[in-house]
């Protein structure tokens, strides 16, 4: 038995347990939370080990693995001392708040060998492996450009002060709903050279954004819109969806369908034709030992144990490829602080170059 | 219980297919008068019995049957509770603790107050659980609510989470205060049947996806059919057609061909599929759906 620890018991940290206790090569060996209510509960009704203090856990309890559902400033200073200690870790999303540190985190990892991976359940979504499995068979050809969005319901009032409404503590729109959608562009297309145009809007929040927009450029051509915005009532629930556009057709994904439109049947997969195919998230997932919120919940902690017990050095969702993420997110902070670029001087010196010192939007 | 009951999914825009025809669901439903249209429809097809949320708009559709007695006369609500996106959100905003706080009485009786802030001083499980229960049940005041169900997500953390004590607590309550039968909605059918055996809850009425291509079976269609076979319960079926992944006839004939089922819950739109379904299950079910 793989002995974990869950660590963190908000919204993913709760429902991580849920999955993970019943999961048949695991033991969880103790849960622990800096808030005692819940804990005190769960240690009455499911007699679960509990601990309010992280390193004592550590300390006392022999652990294989710790599912770290902390709020991402935590993060570092936990995932490595559990790293020192030979533990693998699983952490949720975002990484780090910093792409330095998440760089520096993937290098340790490396370092000690350990098994590591990072809560980006969408890369277990049946529909979204399904377009990452049509791309790298060329099904679209050359992609030119893509569109990943986001929106949902989160934020529809201004309200109180939790971690969840400080940017500073990886909360906001960014960090919780944008970060799906830019991870799912690196696994895709890799990492951006430059990012451009991107907006980080306050609809209700105080203290962090509420809507997302960018333009992200990659070495080959290609570019990437971004949009994302988490105060969104029409939607019922998160809805993230893809659309990728090549020269042999489109492809749009989100977590119910894959619509592809191919030009020409050659380098498609088997099934696959000219024109429009479509596939559902009935033939596109596997079923799981154990359902809780959705396959992919379920499918990314089998796969993270399955990798500790066949001491697997893959992961297709390993701090590196976190801390791309990471580094995009720092990058589109940087470009929405530094603002819009004023133009008009460009206009002026195009449209009259001799006379721009006159114009009259000149800065 | 009835062959066939009506789910809800349809007027909430839930549709496992696409997101496209949930959104178009949405907007058609967002009139109350079409949804009670369509249940007029399945209930002058003969079902009536009704399997929903504890969502707010399901308050409109008990508003006008009790404003219309003799119209629905007979009709018969399944309430599951509760509506998941309500607390999800709401833990998203205010954490666990906070959520809880939100959802327990703070108006109207003061004893309910008093009890839901004691029981939330003293983490009370059953003080906390049954406040809920009883603010999910208000909207189905003077209406027949035979079975109670827990929704599946909340199900399933409980069972995951080990927190078997819950179980107790809603099947008690639920048939003390409400003189009903529990229900449980379930993605891990193999999984909770024997958890309830263990904790005493007898022959309890379990509803969970059951679809020839196993589509959220989860441990597999195999475990499913085995434990229909070996234990006592009575099942529900639901997602039947595996959200529209099936045609009609051979999902039905299928499950019709499952040992054991008792009812199947199904969601439509229209009087014609409603009754297309109804005729299969008179077609292929060995006594005819409905009376």
């Amino acid at each position: 038995m793989i002995k974990v620890a869950v660590v963190g018991l908000g919204k993913m940290g709760i429902s991580h347990l849920g999955i993970i206790r019943p999961h048949k090569d695991v033991e969880v060996a103790a849960i622990c939370d800096s808030t005692g209510y819940l804990l005190d509960i769960l240690s009455k009704y499911t007699g679960l080990r509990t601990y309010t203090d992280y390193t004592k856990m550590l300390d006392e309890v022999e652990l294989d693995a710790v599912i770290i559902a902390t709020p991402s400033r935590a993060h570092i200073t936990m995932v490595t001392a559990a790293l020192e200690k030979g533990i693998h870790v699983f952490c949720e999303k975002p990484f780090t708040l910093n792409g330095e540190e998440s760089k520096n985190l993937a290098n340790l990892v490396v370092e000690k060998g350990l098994v590591n991976q990072v809560g980006y359940h969408y890369r277990f979504v049946g529909a979204f492996r399904e377009v990452k499995r049509l791309l790298d068979a060329g099904a679209i050809g050359e992609v030119s450009h893509v569109m990943a969005e986001a929106y949902g319901p989160v934020v529809l009032k201004p309200k109180g002060s939790t971690w969840r409404t400080q940017r500073s503590e990886g909360g906001g729109c960014l960090y919780d709903y944008a970060a799906h959608p830019i991870n799912l562009i690196n696994w895709y297309f890799g990492m951006p050279h430059s990012v451009g145009g991107s907006v980080l809007g306050k609809i209700f929040s105080r203290d962090t954004d509420d809507e997302v927009y960018s333009t992200l450029y990659f070495d080959d051509g290609k570019t990437a819109q971004l949009s994302v915005n988490w105060s969104d009532e029409s939607y019922r629930k998160m809805s993230t969806k893809i659309t990728v556009w090549g020269t042999k057709g489109r492809i749009y994904a989100d977590r119910q369908e894959v619509q592809l439109y191919a030009r020409e049947k050659a380098g498609l997969p088997d099934g696959y034709n000219a024109g429009w195919n479509v596939r559902y998230t009935t033939d596109l997932t596997k079923e799981v030992d154990f359902y809780i919120r959705g396959e992919e919940y379920s499918a990314q902690l089998d796969y993270f144990v399955r990798a500790i017990k066949e001491k697997s050095k893959d992961n297709i969702n390993d701090f590196v490829s976190a801390a791309y993420t990471d580094r995009v997110i720092s990058m589109l902070i940087a470009d929405a602080e530094a603002g819009p670029k004023d133009m008009s001087g460009v206009i002026a010196q195009r449209a009259a170059p001799q006379r721009k010192r006159f114009s009259l939007f000149a800065r | 219980m009835d062959k066939l009951l009506f789910g809800d999914n349809q007027f909430f825009g839930v549709n496992h297919m696409s997101e496209e025809k949930a959104r178009a669901q949405s907007m058609r439903f967002q009139d109350i008068g079409a949804v009670i249209d369509v249940l007029d429809a399945a209930y002058d097809e003969g079902i009536k019995t009704f399997m929903c949320t504890t969502h707010d708009r399901i308050g409109l559709v008990v508003e006008h049957m009790r404003a219309n007695p003799t119209r629905y006369a007979d009709y018969v609500f399944y309430p599951g509770m509760p509506y998941a996106h309500k607390y999800a959100n709401a833990v998203t905003e205010e954490g666990p603790l906070g959520a809880l706080k939100k959802f327990m009485p703070s108006d109207g009786l003061i004893d309910a107050a008093m009890r839901g802030g004691m029981s939330l001083a003293r983490k009370d499980v059953e003080g906390i659980g049954t406040l809920l229960i009883d603010a999910e049940m208000k909207m189905f005041q003077g209406m027949n609510t035979p079975v109670i169900f827990v929704q599946n997500v909340v199900t399933d953390l409980i069972l995951g989470l080990g927190f078997n004590e819950a179980f107790r607590i809603f099947a008690n309550h639920i048939r003390n205060r409400y003189g009903a039968e529990p229900g449980f909605i379930t993605m891990n059918t193999p999984k909770l049947v024997p958890v309830l055996e263990e904790l005493g809850i007898e022959n309890p009425i379990i509803c969970s996806n059951i679809n020839k291509i196993g589509f959220r079976m989860s441990g597999g269609i195999k475990a499913y059919e085995q434990t229909l076979k070996s234990h006592r319960f009575r099942a529900i079926a639901m997602s039947v057609f595996a959200s529209g992944a099936l045609k009609p006839d051979e999902a039905i004939k299928w499950i019709c061909d499952q040992p054991n089922i008792e009812s199947i819950v199904f969601g439509a739109s229209s009087r014609a599929n409603i009754r297309n379904t109804r005729e299969l299950v008179d077609k292929y079910w060995k006594t005819p759906a409905t009376v």
